[in-house]
């Protein structure tokens, strides 16, 4: 696997503007399940939102990403920040990304999932353990193309979700695959 | 908000397309509202279990459910039951799953080691097909569990029966 070092330099420092923490909306609020908009990366308010889901999953104890419809804005924003996860292999540490979609994957995987906007439930979901993901960084617009493995492809691919309306409980791999959630972060 | 009333339904029988509609659509009708359910098929039998909640009575529901069991092909059983506290559980969640060829006594020996040592059961499932008998749970060990001692032990039991026995974590990715 091939880190994309653009990505990987991107701090939240470069968007120039200090976030402020976001209220998390838990399901099942409607903004949770409805396609996110498209968004122009290079707008005031696209950047704000950026920096608000970075420093809200910075205060987030064991959040490694957050999707913007979680803060209740239904829009195609994510960030995600693996690199202190003891399952992560190569990472590109924090990033945003617009507009993202998944380009390819191979290698599936089952994995059980917890989500900040579902706390009562887990639930096992098959994905992609390697995929590459195109998307556009907030701030300059520039489009980026990353090759992500492991539990950063999972992260990417549940905010991915998150943007498209979609939640784990969504691709729950059966109809007794979704479990009462025991212990609370 | 007045006091919650909470019945426990469970139909069994002989499965045909149509049962969870109808059975689902006479409960709708008395305005109770079905909060947990689970159904599977257990050899073929049609099995489900359902909590739901509202104030008919269980005289009741049992009258606009008797179309159902008119036929002889289903039973039904209604039983008003109290609101469970939900304990958050402390310890460790694990998946227990075991294989083999069937023989009597596998499942009483396997869960009479989680049992052993204070290990909770939430769920179960066994299958059996031709000779192969399959068993997986989901398991809460208390904090204070040994779990290589209940790993050993699973596998002393295992192998006593001749069959496989594997314990493993269920994790949970935070994302
Ligand atoms: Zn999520």
């Amino acid at each position: 696997m091939t880190v994309n070092t653009r990505v990987l330099e991107w701090t939240e420092s470069d968007l120039g503007v200090a976030g402020t923490l976001r209220e998390v909306v838990r399901a099942p609020a409607p903004v949770l399940s409805t396609v996110g908009d498209t968004v122009d990366p290079t707008s005031p308010d696209v950047v704000r939102l950026a920096a608000d889901l970075v420093a809200t999953m910075r205060v987030s104890p064991g959040c490694v990403g957050l999707a913007a419809p979680q803060v209740g804005v239904g829009a195609k924003v994510f960030c995600v920040d693996v690199s202190a996860h003891p399952k992560t292999r190569d990472h590109h540490g924090t990033f945003v990304l617009c507009n993202a979609e998944v380009v390819s994957g191979s290698r599936n995987e089952k994995a059980r999932e917890g989500c900040m906007s579902v706390p009562d439930f887990t639930g096992d979901v098959k994905r992609p353990s390697r995929i590459v993901v195109r998307g556009q960084l907030p701030g300059t617009g520039e489009d980026v193309e990353l090759e992500a493995e492991a539990f950063e492809a999972r992260a990417l691919q549940h905010e991915i979700d998150h943007c498209d309306g979609l939640l784990f409980l969504d691709r729950a791999a059966g109809a007794h695959a979704v479990y009462a959630r025991k212990t609370y972060l | 908000m007045g006091q919650v009333t909470l019945h426990a339904i469970t139909v069994l029988g002989h499965d045909r397309p149509g049962i969870i509609a109808e059975t689902t659509g006479k409960l709708a009708g008395l305005g109770l509202n079905l909060e947990d359910s689970t159904m599977t098929l257990l050899r073929g039998h049609f099995a489900m279990m359902l909590v739901c909640e509202g104030d008919a009575a269980d005289s009741e529901i049992e009258s606009a459910l008797a179309p159902l069991t008119a036929d002889g092909s289903l039973t039904v059983t209604v039983r008003e039951v109290p609101t469970e506290e939900t304990q958050a559980a402390e310890g460790t969640s694990w998946i227990l799953s075991v294989h083999g060829g069937d023989r009597p006594g596998i499942v009483s020996a396997v869960v009479g080691v989680v049992a052993g040592v204070g290990g909770n059961i939430t769920d179960l499932t066994t299958r059996l097909a031709g000779d192969l008998y399959l068993l997986v749970a989901e398991v809460d060990l208390p904090p204070a569990a040994d779990v290589a001692a209940v790993e050993r032990e699973l596998a002393s039991v295992a192998a006593e029966l001749g069959v496989g026995v594997s314990l493993r974590a269920a994790e949970t990715d935070e994302l």
